[in-house]
């Protein structure tokens, strides 16, 4: 069993290659430009990789499918990292959402074709079959880390705090138990609103549960605020990973980290970087500190 | 607790659902959509009623509230009825199809005193009231010029859509993403009186505009330009922006950051002569429930509070998500021109 296997203490993240920069769009622009290639987000994997990182966690975006190509064809090299994918990538659906409606964004990606009564997909849209559509949009989204190590499994925040929020509980139960079955995974969970999100896990019985949200002490992303959420580190029994712990570029690594340090049960930190110097730097910290 | 319900299940109704649903102070009682799909879906893992029909829903279920999400050309008569019966109302943006329609919602709102409030989300957005704040205490003195900007990729191929692509329906880019700039200007720097120079281009959608380019003259004198498109796909969401101009610097501001370059040094602002930057970080409006940004839950917090303290919002009101409709068919005439 995975179940309690023990994560890195750093995760190394993928925002900065797909232009997500919380305090920039500007920013965000400089790093969608450096990173047009492929080759130019390999490169940066590796530099992490020599620095010693072992686990990439990252969305199910498009170009990941092909920084999975690579690591299949070069085995040799790759073979101690872990990829944690974080499904799906929403902007991806909540677009097709405003092109296509509803129905329509089922129709674009739920592999076969709908309409054909014989198709899975098909058949489970037409039953009204809602956990057997998740089940095949998690394939969907699984399908590009086909032979790569991926022991844990994410569901995006904007997902679990939509269902989170819309109570509909049985969809993160049927979830945990979809990944833990199929693929042997521990599931994970990246939420905004981490205190409301584990009493909900815990009342559906899902204990100790992996929980990645923002961790800062300015509060920033932190629904309820900083104060409950310490409260939650300190008090109760789950596996937090921090993220945004720089809030966006309104704290120093150092102090951002040092505060992580205060709250033992953290696990890991996901952090992304693009120079060598930079990622250096946060592990460093990241080790001395958790 | 007071109960609130929400019709129309798409994206916007979706997140309203959670948003709400998450609320301390309100019973999500009730959504209503013609979807059996969704409807289907609630049924199965939720505990509110489904309706498809907002008549019965409203009849049947004794609320205080409904947020109406649906496509523009159903808000009248939903909001009517549901203003007829004595209910609050938030309304998705943009507000109505025509104005002779909004304007009657406006009356009946106001004539029976209920909270009223449209769906423009970028003003509980805390760079943008910063924003406003630094315009109203003169920082850039006489301002000159502006640039409202908005960009993304929702329509970035060739091929039918669903009623975002029919104008008659309030579909286009003017409709859909324009709307938000032009009520950002008008409220941040002034009411837009005049448009000029409206161009309406159609880059990949058929019978519909995806980019709106021109003029807008407002009514305190001041001019500036609108450039918005939205089958950008440089953007990687919607990213909209106002650039302000005056005679002491300029002003860039976004959802995420601030940009002041002032010519002299501001001792009252703490504002340093050339640029200074500040960041959401520092503006952010603290919120209990979060989903895909603070101003959605922001924006229904201030809803809830209007209705339960019985006030009415600064913020949004029919009036002025009204008026935005008013200056969106100042443009489309214009572009007839």
């Amino acid at each position: 069993m995975l179940k309690n296997k023990e994560m890195d203490k750093v995760l190394f993240g993928d925002n900065q290659f797909f232009a997500v920069n919380h305090a920039s769009d500007e920013k965000a622009r400089a790093q969608s430009i450096r990173f047009k290639e492929d080759a130019a987000i390999i490169k940066v994997l590796d530099q992490a990789i020599d620095l010693g990182i072992n686990t990439f966690m990252c969305t199910t975006h498009d170009r990941i499918g092909t920084v999975c190509d690579h690591m299949r064809s070069n085995p040799a090299k790759y073979k101690d990292f872990n990829i944690y994918p974080c499904m799906p990538y929403a902007h991806k659906y909540a677009n097709a959402v405003t092109e296509l409606g509803i129905l329509g964004t089922i129709k674009q990606y739920v592999p076969g074709n709908i309409l054909g009564t014989f198709a899975k997909g098909g058949m489970a849209v037409l039953n009204k079959d809602f956990l057997k559509l998740m089940e095949l949009l998690v394939d969907a989204e699984m399908k590009m880390f086909k032979g790569i190590k991926t022991p844990v499994i994410f569901i995006q925040n904007v997902i679990v705090d939509m269902i989170l929020g819309m109570k509909m509980y049985d969809v993160l139960k049927a979830y945990d138990a979809y990944i833990r079955e199929k693929y042997n995974a521990e599931p994970g969970y990246i939420t905004m609103n981490m205190p409301l999100l584990l009493d909900t896990l815990n009342s559906l019985g899902i204990e100790n549960p992996i929980i990645c949200s923002s961790i800062n002490k300015i509060g920033f992303r932190m629904s309820g605020g900083v104060e409950l959420y310490e409260k939650y580190l300190n008090e109760k029994q789950f596996r937090p990973i921090a993220m945004q712990v720089l809030a966006a570029g309104a704290l120093r690594p150092k102090e951002a980290i040092e505060y992580l340090g205060k709250f033992p049960k953290i696990e890991s930190v996901l952090f992304g970087a693009s120079s060598k110097g930079h990622i250096k730097e946060t592990k460093e910290l990241i080790e001395n500190n958790l | 607790m007071i109960k609130g319900a929400i019709i129309g299940l798409g994206k916007m109704g979706l997140s309203h659902v959670a948003i709400v649903g998450a609320h301390s102070e309100v019973d999500l009682a009730a959504v209503c959509d013609t979807s059996t799909l969704v409807l289907d879906a609630f049924k199965k893992f939720s505990k509110v009623n489904t309706y498809s029909d907002y008549r019965e829903m409203i009849e049947k279920e004794a609320l205080d509230f409904v947020v109406v999400a649906t496509p523009t050309r159903f808000h009248y008569p939903m909001v009517k009825y549901a203003l007829e019966k004595g209910l609050h109302v938030f309304c998705e943006k943009p507000f109505s199809l025509t104005t002779k329609e909004g304007d009657e919602l406006v009356d009946l709102a106001n004539s029976k005193w209920l909270v009223n409030q449209v769906g423009y989300h970028n003003h509980f957005i805390g760079t943008f009231r910063e924003l406003k704040r630094l315009i109203e205490a003169k920082v850039l003195g006489d301002i000159v010029h502006f640039t409202g900007e908005a960009y993304g990729p929702v329509v970035t191929k060739e091929k039918g859509g669903t009623w975002r692509s029919k104008p008659e329906e309030g579909g286009g880019c003017l409709n859909d993403y324009a709307s938000h700039v032009i009520n950002l200007i008008q409220e941040i720097i002034g009411r837009p009186v005049k448009a000029s120079g409206s161009l309406l281009k159609s880059i990949y959608s058929k019978g519909v505009e995806d980019a709106v380019y021109g003029s807008l003259i407002l009514d305190n004198g001041i001019s500036g330009n609108l450039s918005v498109n939205w089958s950008d796909e440089t953007h990687r969401k919607m990213s909209t922006s106002l650039t302000v101009i005056g005679k002491k610097g300029k002003i860039i501001c976004d959802a995420t950051e601030i940009k002041i370059y002032l010519k002299e040094a501001n001792k009252k602002e703490g504002l340093d002569k050339g640029w200074t930057m500040k960041y959401i970080t520092d503006f952010a409006i603290p919120v209990n429930f979060y989903l895909r940004g603070e101003e959605y839950s922001a924006q229904i917090d201030n809803f809830v509070d209007c209705i339960v303290n019985k006030k009415q919002s600064t913020y949004n009101t029919f009036e002025q998500g009204l008026y935005t409709d008013k200056v969106v068919e100042m443009i489309v005439e214009d572009a007839k021109k």
